[in-house]
């Protein structure tokens, strides 16, 4: 047993952050720090920086334009990405359709789609919750007909992270109704602007516009843009939210919040002192800055594992990552709210456009509070999470 | 960075678990418990035979050089196994100091005693008002001549009543709570001034609290610096909660394991209650409550060897915090699960419970610890 990186580890994480530093643009990073939205450009601008220096989908294999880092390297990539903080890159398309096209997918869909993911040329959506099915996520309903070489599709999906900016989506389908529930979906593609797709705004408690509701009129859809077999797609579907592990746990994120609060807590005063000298808010900051600690050990504890022993079948402690994590990002943010106070209440009418520079401080932390309550339910809710680890590992 | 064990770690682990499996069932437990001093002598010399009692100490001093690894190995197993003998109290505090500051000749007649099992010891450093701050020091050594005389009353000292030499904390200088002044002293339990009342503890257990009038010692009593020897208290109370932390994992592994093959069987309403989607839930939290201490026991095990010591008391004070938050979870959590059976003395689990449950009280609680980690500067 050993905590210490390697020399080289260092190194790589040296040179990680020298990256950041020379190449985040400042303003997207501030929108970070502060909680804030950032606009379609100003992602799509920092990714394909990334992209460029060949870092863009660093987990995929080297073929594909990976990096072939060990999972050592994948870990400190992510906490300084995180922590720096930068926008972490499109999760939609890299870690989710992409795996699943490179694994199941033929080779003309990877060549088709997999440098456009890359690049950020196609930006993905995901379209697996319906209305119906939200956490029983099989019970899907949205239909794929198939009608000579073409899909015919018809539902609705929602929760469909910023669809709004979408030009593909990957859609989990109905094509055999008579299957068990779980054996007749299929995993379909298709472009946004096809004819009979809209997208509707769901407005979220934050005030923001992140997800949509997308609904399916007659969409006709190219036979080839079927990934992997017919009626597979549950498999696919399991495969890509398994691929997501430790990264899940948002460490770095949790980390960079708790800086920003011990900074903030030496600023605001209450009763005639910074609040940081308040006995009973310090503890709990060092409570949470302790669970903290004993995640990103158990995160260590995965990617140690993984890069021993390979990554073989899902982690079961990828659901400890994703309660505790989720928990804790809540947390930090309701420190950030015990540190406002009274100012939290101001509704920043100028939405996220920088313009409200005397309240930019505080302007966007009730918003994410509110926005992070999120964190528990998606990805598979924190009761779904218990469920697995009972069953999974307790043989319950 | 690695988390795994090396082979000879595996192997050390093998050995214990099945040491243990075979001499330290529940029903052998109780009569151990019976014997003088409230553990049993046959399994101890067992686990001196095994190298256990010999493992932190250097091979120059007759021990097998093992390090912080080794005893977190040891400890989660004699937490799993709810092992009586005072392991903590002679090897790992009454070792630490040897190893730490003891002279070759307090190395020499004492060291190849513990080795063999032929002698234990005790750490006799709580007092009545000290509390867990371990510079709050009111016995006093007083010197006479090359040697001292000690005064004073200790309480909770563990192995107290069996143990052949005692550790004391004594003030040799300045007033009670100062942080200078204190030295610590290798006494033999039969010197003359040493009285001792013994009892069990609340985890079945055994401890005294003892009294020192004017207790004389030589020269050569003194661990250390007397004049100054908080830093070397604190050293090694820090691994002794390190130790303990990884008691805790073993004995959390062992409830939770239990726990859950108790409501696999148990049945209510027709059905195995573990079927329930609430108990369910409830055995899942306890599982996320025991890897983050056993994550938080490796990290304090590790943070032993920094060579900041402020950056190693903050990490174990840390790794103390989470596994008191989550033992008192899984204890708890442990007897609602079981029901009234979790009640009775005659089911394993609530003596699991029950030792966990002084844990948390021992050598700084989670209050105590989370204080100290927030007036730190905070830990990331």
């Amino acid at each position: 047993m050993d905590l210490a990186f390697t020399k080289e580890e260092q190194a790589f994480r040296e040179e990680v952050r020298a990256f950041f530093r020379d190449n985040v643009p400042p303003d997207t990073r501030r929108k970070l720090v502060e909680g804030r939205h950032l606009s379609k450009d100003e992602m799509v601008t920092w990714w394909r920086i990334l992209n460029k220096k060949g870092w863009g989908v660093s987990h995929w294999p080297k073929q594909y334009g990976g990096t072939g880092w060990t999972s050592v390297q994948h870990y400190i990539f992510n906490e300084e990405l995180q922590s720096y903080p930068a926008p972490q890159p499109l999760a939609f398309g890299v870690s989710m359709v992409g795996p699943v096209i490179y694994t199941f997918g033929n080779e003309e869909q990877k060549k088709k789609y997999l440098p456009r993911i890359a690049n950020v040329d196609d930006w993905w959506c995901q379209g697996f919750s319906e209305p119906g099915s939200g956490s029983d996520l099989a019970s899907l309903k949205t239909k794929a007909e198939r009608r000579g070489d073409k899909w015919i599709i018809n539902g609705q999906k929602t929760w469909t992270t910023l669809a709004q900016h979408a030009d593909m989506i990957f859609c989990l389908c109905r094509t055999d109704a008579s299957a068990k529930k779980q054996m007749g979906i299929s995993f379909i593609v298709f472009p946004m602007k096809s004819k009979g797709v809209t997208v509707r705004p769901i407005q979220t408690i934050d005030g923001g516009h992140e997800v949509n509701e997308v609904f399916f009129d007659d969409v006709e859809v190219p036979v080839e843009n079927l990934i992997g077999e017919e009626n597979k797609g549950w498999d696919y579907a399991k495969f890509l939210l398994g691929n997501e592990r430790t990264g899940i746990a948002r460490v770095g994120v949790s980390k960079e919040r708790l800086r920003r609060i011990r900074d903030l807590a030496g600023k605001v005063e209450s009763s005639g002192k910074p609040i940081i000298q308040d006995a009973a808010f310090r503890e709990k900051l060092a409570a949470c800055e302790i669970e903290l600690k004993a995640l990103e050990l158990t995160q260590l504890r995965v990617v140690a594992d993984e890069g021993k022993h390979g990554k073989g079948k899902p982690n079961p402690a990828s659901s400890v990552l994703k309660i505790k994590g989720s928990e804790i990002q809540q947390t930090t943010t309701e420190l950030l709210m015990e540190v406002i106070g009274p100012f939290a209440a101001p509704y920043d009418v100028h939405g996220d456009d920088g313009s409200n520079e005397a309240m930019d401080w505080t302007a966007q932390i009730a918003p994410s509070y509110f926005n992070n309550r999120k964190v528990s339910i998606y990805g598979g809710s924190n009761e779904i999470q218990r469920n697995i680890i009972a069953k999974a590992v307790l043989g319950l | 960075m690695d988390f795994d064990l090396t082979e000879e770690q595996r192997l050390l682990k093998d050995s214990i678990d099945g040491l243990l499996t075979d001499s330290y069932d529940f029903e052998s437990r109780k009569k151990y418990m019976k014997e003088k001093g409230g553990w049993s002598k046959a399994v101890w010399l067992k686990l001196a035979e095994q190298g256990l009692l010999g493992l932190p100490f250097s091979e120059a001093d007759g021990g097998f050089g093992g390090g912080g690894v080794e005893t977190m190995i040891v400890m989660e197993a004699l937490g799993k196994a709810l092992v009586l003998e005072p392991y903590l109290a002679t090897v790992v505090i009454g070792g630490g100091f040897l190893r730490h500051a003891g002279s070759d000749a307090q190395k020499a007649a004492h060291v190849p005693g513990i080795v063999d099992g032929s002698k234990t010891l005790a750490f006799a450093q709580l007092e009545k008002n000290s509390r867990y701050d371990l510079f709050d020091v009111a016995t006093t050594a007083k010197k006479k001549g090359d040697g001292w005389i000690i005064d004073g009353e200790k309480f909770v000292v563990l192995n107290g009543e069996n143990a052949d030499t005692l550790i004391v904390t004594a003030r040799t200088k300045g007033s009670r709570r100062d942080t200078t002044g204190i030295g610590v002293f290798l006494v033999p339990a039969d010197a003359k001034g040493v009285t001792k009342k013994s009892y069990p503890t609340q985890d079945g257990l055994h401890a005294a609290d003892i009294t020192f009038t004017g207790v004389e010692v030589g020269a050569d009593a003194a661990i250390g610096n007397p004049d100054d020897s908080l830093a070397l208290i604190e050293r090694v109370v820090d691994e002794a909660r390190v130790a303990l932390c990884a008691e805790a994992v073993g004995l959390m592994d062992e409830s939770l394991k239990t726990t859950v093959e108790y409501i696999k069987t148990r049945k209510q309403f027709g059905v195995a209650i573990g079927s329930f989607q609430s108990l369910q839930h409830r055995a899942s939290d306890m599982f996320v409550a025991t890897e983050q201490a056993r994550s938080m026991s490796m990290f304090a095990t590790m943070a032993n060897d920094f060579e900041d010591a402020k950056e190693r008391s903050n990490a174990i004070a840390a790794a103390k915090v989470q596994i008191g938050k989550s033992l008192k979870f899984v204890g708890q959590q442990s007897i609602q699960l079981h029901g009234g059976i979790g009640m009775t003395m005659e089911a394993k689990i609530g003596h699991y419970f029950k030792r966990l449950t002084m844990i948390e009280n021992t050598f700084g609680d989670t209050d105590y610890h989370q204080r100290r980690v927030a007036d730190s500067g905070g830990l990331i």
